[in-house]
């Protein structure tokens, strides 16, 4: 069922622009009555999830900034310098990860961390990352849906990922 | 002390063109200077590959079934576009 599919991918989006989980819930059920409405002229020039995303992003914008006006500063989040000498080169060397189909990297054993990892990003690599990566849009419909530069997305998109591989790398240390 | 001819990078700069580099968005130059030290260092390239399976898992993440709750609010939605 659509709206099955939909809800969680909307809700999580959506919360990543407001405050708060209700005010998430609202501008996904306004996206519905949007959709219900506006159906007709929907014209298949783009996929429906990306014509659904851009109404979800533009009610969750707009929700936001009624109650949330400034929106918060993101720290500069890349690799940790930590792992580098002095010449740049890894302090340590890097341990490959398991093939996947070995029992550490099983999905059922990740996901659950990986979403939560997902929930913890700062809501625009958050927003760019579920579009890319869970929902799988191209780059040119991720920067149609949030209104950003192909290059802001390869940014935001670039400090998404390294965190959670981050993430999932501390996970396999600790075995 | 380590000599670095100018064209080459070091470990730290190539972690930050990964993204650039599967988005195939770097310039030729830079493409071939990466994969010339991805070649060249075990680390790196397993770090690329990390990021790959990062990806690969991201993208199983599936939606979640509805709560009870994500539930009643449809119906609500249902109720109100039909009485509209």
């Amino acid at each position: 069922m659509l709206v099955g599919r939909y809800q969680q991918p909307m809700l999580r989006l959506a919360r990543s622009f407001v405050p708060s989980q209700a005010v998430a819930e609202e501008a996904v059920q306004d996206t519905w009555l949007g959709v219900v409405r506006g159906i007709e002229r929907f014209e298949g020039r783009s996929s429906f999830k990306t014509w659904l995303f851009q109404i979800l992003v533009n009610r969750a914008r707009s929700a936001g900034s009624r109650e949330h006006p400034s929106a918060p500063i993101e720290s500069l989040h890349t690799v940790d310098p930590a792992r580098f000498d002095a010449h740049g080169q890894w302090a340590d060397p890097l341990e490959p990860w398991p093939e996947e189909s070995e029992d550490r990297l099983e999905a059922a054993t990740w996901l659950p961390i990986l979403k939560s990892a997902l929930d913890d990003l700062p809501s625009r690599q958050r927003q760019v990352v579920m579009l890319r990566d869970v929902e799988g849009l191209s780059n040119d419909e991720v920067c149609g849906v949030l209104g950003i530069s192909g290059g802001n997305q390869r940014i935001l998109l670039h400090r998404g990922r390294t965190r959670l591989r981050e993430i999932l790398e501390a996970e396999l240390k600790k075995g | 002390m380590l000599l670095l001819r100018r064209k080459d990078i070091v470990c730290q700069q190539a972690v930050e063109l990964v993204t650039d580099y599967l988005e195939g968005a770097l310039s030729r130059r830079d493409r071939r200077r990466l994969e010339t030290h991805l070649r060249a260092c075990s680390n790196c390239a397993a770090y690329l590959e990390q990021i790959k399976i990062t990806i690969q898992l991201t993208g199983a993440i599936e939606p979640d079934d509805l709560t009870p709750e994500a539930r009643s609010d449809l119906i609500d939605v249902y109720r109100r576009w039909r009485s509209e």
